[in-house]
């Protein structure tokens, strides 16, 4: 079931005048945000499909760099998020891809500063809920809806039962776990979606794990 | 959990319960919230909704100038009293209008299901409050009622424009509408399925096909549309007609027609109303450039 609650289908509420080109589209952009930690200095955003024929009509760029600016989908400022991004001095780029892609709603966002850059593929599947379906040249599952966190690690046994075994010890349940590595024994990355929220304390008892390199939460 | 309508009104039926009741008990299992929890938050979307229709019938006007002022225009000429087709729908249809116009606009408005299709269900709901005085409590679970089905579209078809062309976005929400409606009116579990098959076969086919790719140019007037088929349909399945196709067969034809449905009549602006010559004059005034 792609669709679990009725909130889904009832809301989001947000800013007009597209679920799936204006708020989807903005929910992509904070989850990249998010991710990235800071304001990113720079950001390349390619657009598929749909995206890519109406989103100036839709307010997709406003929208995904509103994302960015880590503005909530019913956020006003999002009809001036370009405006904004521009005077934080955040250098922009959107480009009309022609490539099919999987989903007609497909977003690729490259964002970065001095320190680090971050590329992520986020699809709308329409009513403002987006799945993230790439990050950093991981392909994931993520739902976006659900308090979530992203596990840097290397591909060693051992190391995702001592991550589910920490979630266990303060009663957090995982609804949806993906694992991903591009070599084995190399670099892999955990995906969770969890039913509660993760407090700060257990990220960092999350990273002081033997092989675990990185925990982000990426959805509250 | 309920993964089509049968099951829906089966769980209705055999619990003696409304649809409603049945959407929100889920609600509860699923997110783990309370129901106080689980009303709240619905009574707050319907809230957004209620502040968004009184915006539009005062009369917003869209950015790019294509639509707004048409929910005024119709509320003036209900109060004088000369229409035709009856003051419920025509009140409905302007709800609809206002509450799309705002979406337009880029105002704060609750995608039920999207935000292209967000007129109908408000439209519907503030209309049939005229007639049958509800509660607040009623229109809430007029919300869940329609969620119900919604949940049901999306998880088994689709409700996005790009994914299914229009009858995925306003087909949906007219459905939708169409069994809260008759859910408020006092009708059957069945009946609401009647209600919301009834609605979509008459909306089967419908392209997205966006004028200047805005969600302008044929959405609001299809939310007008969309608004007025739901209440026929509800008026309809409370007379006790009954669809020949059963509702779940009907969102499986909605789902297979818009897989079949050519890319350029789903969401793209490449065919349709959009590749009129006005629908492309108009593009080419809103953006500078003509894109072909």
């Amino acid at each position: 079931m792609k669709y679990r609650s009725v909130f889904d289908i009832i809301g989001p509420v947000m800013i007009g005048p597209s679920s799936s080109h204006t708020a989807g589209a903005a929910r992509i952009g904070r989850v990249a945000r998010s991710l990235f930690g800071r304001e990113p200095k720079w950001a390349n955003i390619s657009l598929y499909g749909s995206f890519a024929k109406t989103y100036k009509g839709h307010g997709t760029d406003v929208a995904i760099i509103g994302g960015l600016l880590d503005f909530d989908t019913d956020d006003v400022r999002i009809i001036n998020a370009i405006d904004i991004a521009k005077e934080r001095g955040i250098k922009l780029r959107f480009i009309e891809e022609e490539a099919v892609t999987d989903h007609p709603n497909t977003a690729r966002v490259i964002i970065g500063d001095d320190k680090g850059e971050l590329e992520l593929v986020g699809i709308s599947i329409g009513g403002g809920k987006i799945e993230i379906t790439e990050l950093n040249g991981f392909e994931l599952k993520l739902s976006g809806n659900h308090p979530a966190i992203l596990v840097v690690h290397n591909d060693r046994f051992g190391a995702i039962a001592s991550v589910s075994n920490v979630l266990a010890k303060y009663e957090i349940n995982i609804g949806h776990m993906e694992v991903a590595r591009k070599e084995k024994g190399k670099l892999a990355l955990m995906t969770i979606e969890v039913d509660q929220n993760i407090e700060n304390k257990i990220l960092q008892e999350l990273e002081e794990l033997p092989n675990i390199l990185k925990v982000t939460k990426i959805v509250d | 959990m309920f993964r089509n309508v049968a099951e829906l009104v089966e769980l209705a039926v055999s619990k003696n319960k409304k649809i409603s009741e049945i959407m929100i008990e889920q609600e509860m299992n699923v997110t783990g919230r309370s129901r106080e929890e689980v009303l709240a938050f619905m009574d707050r979307n319907l809230r957004v909704m209620e502040e968004a229709v009184e915006r539009g019938i005062k009369g917003v006007k869209s950015h790019s100038g294509l639509t707004g002022g048409d929910a005024v225009l119709l509320q003036k000429y209900i109060e004088k009293g000369n229409f035709l087709s009856g003051k419920t729908i025509l009140d409905a249809v302007s709800k609809a209008v206002a509450t799309n116009e705002v979406n337009a606009a880029m105002g704060t408005i609750c995608a039920t299901p999207t935000a292209g299709s967000a007129g109908v269900v408000p439209g519907t709901l503030f209309a049939v409050r005229e007639k049958l005085n509800p509660t607040r409590e009623q229109m809430v679970e007029f919300l869940f009622t329609a969620g119900a089905f919604g949940f049901v579209v999306a998880n088994n078809a689709s409700i996005s424009g790009a994914a299914g062309g229009c009858q995925a976005e306003v087909g949906s929400a007219s459905g939708m509408a169409a069994a809260a409606i008759v859910e408020m009116a006092g009708g059957t579990p069945e009946q609401c399925a009647e209600a919301m098959a009834i609605t979509l076969k008459n909306m089967l086919g419908l392209v997205c096909d966006p004028v200047a790719g805005l969600v302008e140019v044929p959405c609001v007037k299809r939310n007008a549309m969309g608004a007025a088929n739901a209440m026929v349909a509800a008026d309809m399945a409370l007379a006790g007609i009954t669809s020949r196709i059963p509702c779940d067969e009907v969102i499986d034809a909605m789902y297979k027609i818009g897989q079949s449905m050519p890319t350029a009549l789903k969401e793209t602006a490449q065919g349709g109303l959009a590749a009129t010559p006005t629908g492309r004059e108009l593009e080419a005034k809103i953006f500078g450039i003509p894109r072909v």
